[in-house]
């Protein structure tokens, strides 16, 4: 379990002031022109050795993305772009960032936007976040002012804006290249890779794209050194994590802690336990609506950490553990998921935009046990075809929880089209 | 030079291939909806996935940059699994109604549906219906089959350069639309049928007239312009059913526009279909026979002076070849194939054609335009500078009205006086061409027309001297003409001869009672009031203004009935061959002066289609290379003289009216109505 002298959101549960002095209270902002001072490319080393692997929910090394980014510019400008599109059902962790937390994020901005080379920095905020958007707009005016971004940004003689931009709404969105589109004012659709947005981003420029979570602890990793980070956790999964924790528990909440903490601990130590008893439980969908979903013989071992997650046929994603008891209609939830991707989906790539209505029609009729049994083979087989065939991981995060439906809850499946079958019958 | 191994196959392509292209280079067929050649990738039909090593997942080809090393597999279970499982998405929610789709038998989806599709559905969901959408009168849409490929959007776009198709909605509720459902004003808004892997969009004027497989294909060339767009006529029985472009990356590249397209069915109207005298003031029907004789006793004893031919716009070579024959036959040097009175010096070829080739635009690094609205007068030309703009680096200037020519241009002036001025160097743009690597220079026959268009011909040549627009390697000088018989007429000297009269001349000898008898041959844009009192000879294919005025009707054929030369802006000689009989008793038109002649006694030598290509070949040795651009030798032409300062204005009113064929057709009435009324209303132009 993670100490508290180990935690980084400080302000999480917003018990404490988020505006500037606040900030300042809890360690944001103090001499971040001595980081600055480090070196673009020796923050970039210091990030790759803390192993912080991207928070969004591909777990990609974030030192190495920003690698990526050139070094020598063409003409062209730098941006980085933050991810706080966050729109995964079950995930509201970058929201508290944004609400109580906004100056670290700002902070790591200017960090990880030196570290690039950026010149500026667009926040893409998600359009139903209105307090968070008024929370990092007065955060934002604040740094400004104080001279913390903007020219000469801490002192440093380096030039760095920062801008909010606010969506409007769409989940596809999220998806780095779709919300470049979106940002440049198009339809918000994702483009193909390559190339990839570290050669051509926004407006044509070279643009790295990070989540919320994976910019805000940058400051902190650094004050406290790489190999601190790199302590936390088993090798590979390292640091610090903010869980969410929602569905059938006692205590819903948002927690940070160790990556790699067993499935059991978190839910019972910080959520109160699941309602009813830990027997009570059904399934877990450890990493947001959409990966698989893992049984309660699954779950009573389980580490929360990309590799452990991925070795059961999950995924960490974004973290977000969603919990079902005995009560749960596991299909109708699973058909409901569906109906979200399926409504989703920006409709460019034809698996996706054809292959999440079909998916969806299905589960309802399973949900009802109208269907046959020879249906779940073809249902599984469609959520293959679309699997690994669409432009972006939409099409994949539709077809993970119909495929953690059907692997692990086939015999619920059979048995509602049985009764549905002899009710009829009777 | 990325090297790259296909199933085995090792291919070399050139840099800047997708992985589709090393596919095709090493001889294996790959699937596709949204890729075409010529518009951008959109990656979104997923048809085209191949396996590369190394790659968890399938790759769109189409989309992929090839790369040095790639090992590529297109005939492995898993590429299999993934063209089956996109096909079986892309048919779920189409109707499956190929018995009465117009597609039918030429459809992209139909095609691969049945190579690489499972042949049963497992889809018992109910299916998506759209609603139509409005697309004008040329495009009908089911958009119920629509597979949202996106190539409509991307030739909306990029190639035609209007922003009038757009997808709305997301997700299955994903729809093509143009918005506010209004008719595409893009003169090549046909395209998009072509384009079209389904049945989405389809021909409205064509719409359940034939199946693909019972039409007649005749490969051909396309009057409707000076451009000579490569077309495919199909026909069925004696009728043209519809027009189709031909793949000639030199001219059309593989677009046509709408009046090439869809004027046909004015093939079928307001034709003459037999000879007509004009007796106690009436044209009444007649035999070829009477004709000719009506024809014989006028002429019987004119002097040649006092006899004057004018050739029209859509004649053919061999025609004007027969009557500039037959005029030198009667003695008469009046004859003139310049309908519009352009000021055109025929002595030097260079100084009357498309010098740079179309295709040579996309050389060019800047642009004046002069006294034309290409977009109008030859929208495929208008396509390629726009294909050349979005290339960028380019300087464009207009000298005339300024219009919506779908790519930006510098506004230079209306009027001659500031041609004169790049002329003189005085204008700032005349830096802009000197400084250019390949300067170019677009004339239209609104800027020759007028009576400064000697002057203004001159001031266009000293412009392309100053600005070292003629050299070895490139001539940027560049007449555009618009009717598709000109370059031809004047290559065969179909100008006044010694002492002879132009059309102006002709026109006022005639109101004068100096010209006795005038020979139409097509021509149907003068005034035909000026005619006066004389004796009028009209032959032709269309009872347009010509016929109405004339005194001896003979019925000719239409450029899908004969085989026939046209020479294209360029200079460049093509073939158009006889999809279709001529109607009635219309004949080829080579064939009725020939056979006049003899009744003239002014016998002419030839007596078939070689030999009159023989004698053409004589005349101008540039016939003999047909589908060849010939390099023409610099010389003078032109008039110095004063320019003055009257508006350079393009002779095209109506894209859609240009001609006999237009005119009599009920498809290009109806674009006609609609484009004025979009002008009017949007006012976007300029």
């Amino acid at each position: 379990m993670l100490k508290d002298s180990d935690r980084i959101f400080t302000n999480l549960y917003g018990q404490h002031d988020w505006r500037l002095a606040g900030a300042k209270k809890r360690g944001i902002w103090d001499n971040t022109k001595a980081l600055l001072d480090i070196g673009q490319d020796e923050l970039i080393g210091m990030v790759k050795e803390s192993g912080l692997r991207g928070r969004g929910g591909a777990g990609f090394p974030t030192g190495l993305k920003w690698s990526f980014m050139p070094k020598k510019s063409d003409g062209r400008p730098n941006y980085l772009i933050v991810n706080a599109d966050e729109s995964e059902p079950g995930t509201c962790k970058d929201r508290e960032i944004l609400r109580f937390d906004p100056h670290r994020l700002l902070e790591g901005c200017l960090i990880a936007g030196f570290a690039m080379r950026a010149i500026a920095c667009y926040i893409y905020i998600r359009g139903e976040f209105v307090n968070e958007a008024h929370h990092l707009q007065a955060a934002i005016d604040e740094a400004y002012e104080a001279g913390l971004i903007g020219k000469n940004a801490c002192g440093s003689g380096y030039d760095f804006d920062i801008y909010l931009h606010r969506g409007a709404g769409a989940y596809i969105c999220g998806e780095e290249t779709a919300l470049i589109e979106s940002l440049e004012g198009n339809k918000g659709q994702p483009r193909l890779k390559p190339p990839f947005p570290a050669n051509v981003g926004v407006w044509g420029c070279p643009s790295t794209v990070n989540n919320v979570e994976s910019i805000a602890v940058v400051p902190e990793i650094l004050r406290r050194g790489p190999s601190w980070f790199a302590g936390i956790g088993r090798p590979n999964n390292v640091g610090t994590k903010i869980f969410c924790i929602s569905g059938h528990v006692n205590r819903p909440c948002n927690v940070e802690e160790e990556m790699g903490i067993p499935l059991k601990e978190l839910i019972e130590k910080h959520a109160g336990g699941v309602r009813g008893g830990w027997d009570n439980l059904l399934a877990v969908i450890p990493g947001g609506s959409s990966v698989p979903c893992l049984p309660k013989s699954i779950c009573d071992n389980v580490l929360m950490d990309f590799d452990s997650l991925k070795e059961v046929k999950s995924g960490l994603g974004t973290a977000a553990v969603i919990v079902m008891d005995k009560s749960t209609d596991i299909i109708q939830a699973i058909a409901r998921l569906a109906h979200f991707y399926k409504h989703e989906s920006c409709g460019q790539c034809t698996p996706c935009r054809e292959g999440t209505g079909w998916m969806w029609r299905v589960l309802e009729r399973m949900a009802k046990g109208q269907a046959e049994k020879s249906e779940i083979d073809l249902l599984l087989d469609v959520s293959y075809q679309v699997e690994g065939h669409t432009i972006c991981a939409l099409g994949d995060a539709a077809a993970w929880p119909v495929q953690g439906l059907i692997r692990h809850f086939r015999h619920v499946i059979e048995a509602r089209i049985d009764d549905a079958k002899s009710a009829a019958a009777a | 030079m990325p090297k790259l191994t296909v199933d085995g196959v090792e291919v070399e392509v050139e840099a800047g291939s997708t992985v589709l292209q090393a596919c095709e280079a090493a001889g294996r067929e790959i699937p596709r909806f949204c890729y075409h050649e010529r518009l951008s990738i959109a990656g979104n039909c997923r048809m085209c996935l191949v396996e590369m090593e190394k790659s968890p997942k399938p790759i769109a080809s189409c989309a992929m940059p090839a790369g040095d090393g790639m090992v590529i597999h297109t005939n492995t279970p898993t590429v299999k699994k993934a063209r089956e499982g996109v096909m079986e998405f892309l048919l779920i929610n189409h109707p499956l109604d190929c018995p009465i789709c117009d597609q039918g038998g030429e459809c992209d989806l139909q095609d691969q549906a049945l190579a690489y599709g499972r042949g049963r559905s497992r889809y018992d969901e109910n299916k998506r219906a759209v609603r139509e959408k409005n697309m004008g009168p040329l495009i009908k849409t089911i958009m119920t089959r629509c597979i949202h490929c996106t190539r409509c959007i991307r030739f909306a776009t990029e190639i035609a350069g209007v922003q009038e198709i757009g997808a709305i909605n997301r997700g299955e509720n994903m729809e093509i639309t143009t918005y506010l459902e209004q008719a595409v004003t893009s003169e090549l808004s046909g395209n998009v049928v072509d384009l079209c892997p389904v049945g989405a969009l389809t021909s409205k004027p064509y719409a359940f007239a034939a199946r693909p497989w019972e039409l007649r294909k005749t490969e051909s060339i396309d009057v409707q312009d000076a451009v000579g767009s490569n077309i495919r006529v199909d026909a069925r029985g004696r009728e043209v059913m519809r027009v189709l472009p031909r793949l000639n990356e030199a001219i059309n590249e593989e677009w046509i526009n709408d009046k090439t397209r869809h004027a046909v069915d004015g093939l079928q109207r307001q034709r003459l279909d037999q000879p007509y005298v004009r007796r106690d003031g009436k044209l009444q029907p007649a035999s070829w026979s009477d004709a000719f004789a009506a024809i014989a006793a006028r002429l019987k004893g004119l002097d040649g002076t006092r006899i004057a031919a004018i050739a029209g716009d859509l004649a053919c070579a061999e025609s004007q070849l027969a009557l500039k024959d037959l005029m030198d036959g009667l003695g008469s040097p009046n004859i003139d194939c310049r309908q519009d009175g352009a000021k055109i010096d025929a002595s030097c070829r260079a100084g009357y054609v498309f010098n740079s080739t179309i295709a040579g635009i996309e050389a060019a690094d800047a642009i004046l335009i002069v006294g034309s609205n290409p977009r109008w007068e030859a929208a495929l030309v208008n396509a390629r500078i726009r294909k050349r703009w979005l290339a960028g680096e380019v300087a464009i200037g207009v000298i005339g009205e300024a219009r919506d020519l779908t790519f930006d241009y510098e506004h230079l002036g209306t009027d001659a006086a500031t041609l004169g001025k790049i002329a003189d160097g005085s204008h700032a743009f005349a830096k802009r061409l000197k400084d250019a690597e390949r300067p170019m220079l677009i004339l239209g026959q609104g800027a020759i027309s007028g009576d400064n268009g000697a002057a203004v011909l001159a001031a266009a040549r000293a412009i392309a001297e100053a600005t070292g627009m003629v050299g070895e390697e490139w001539n940027g000088f560049n007449m555009l003409h618009n009717a598709a018989g000109r370059v031809a007429g004047l290559d065969l000297g179909l100008v006044p001869g010694e002492g002879g009269r132009d059309v102006q001349g002709i026109l006022a000898g005639a109101a004068a009672g100096e010209i006795d008898a005038v020979y139409l041959l097509g021509a149907d844009e003068i005034d035909m009031q000026k005619l006066g009192s004389a004796f009028v000879i009209y032959q032709g294919t269309h009872g347009d203004a010509g016929a109405h005025r004339a005194d001896v009707i003979l019925p000719g054929a239409a450029y899908t009935e004969k085989n026939a030369t046209w020479v294209n802006t360029e200079g460049r000689p093509q073939l158009g061959r006889r999809a279709v009989f001529p109607p009635g008793e219309a004949r080829e038109d080579w064939t009725i002066i020939r056979a006049l002649s003899d009744q003239l006694q002014a016998g002419l030598a030839y007596r078939d289609l070689r030999e009159v290509r023989i004698r053409m070949a004589e005349i101008a040795p540039t016939f003999a290379a047909t589908d060849m651009v010939a390099e023409n030798p610099w010389g003078e032409f032109g008039t110095a003289g004063e320019l003055g300062d009257a508006a350079l204005v393009s002779p095209i009113e109506d894209f859609y009216l240009t001609n006999p064929i237009a005119r009599a057709s009920r498809i290009m009435a109806e674009c006609s109505a609609l484009n004025l009324a979009n002008e009017k209303a949007t006012g976007t132009h300029g």
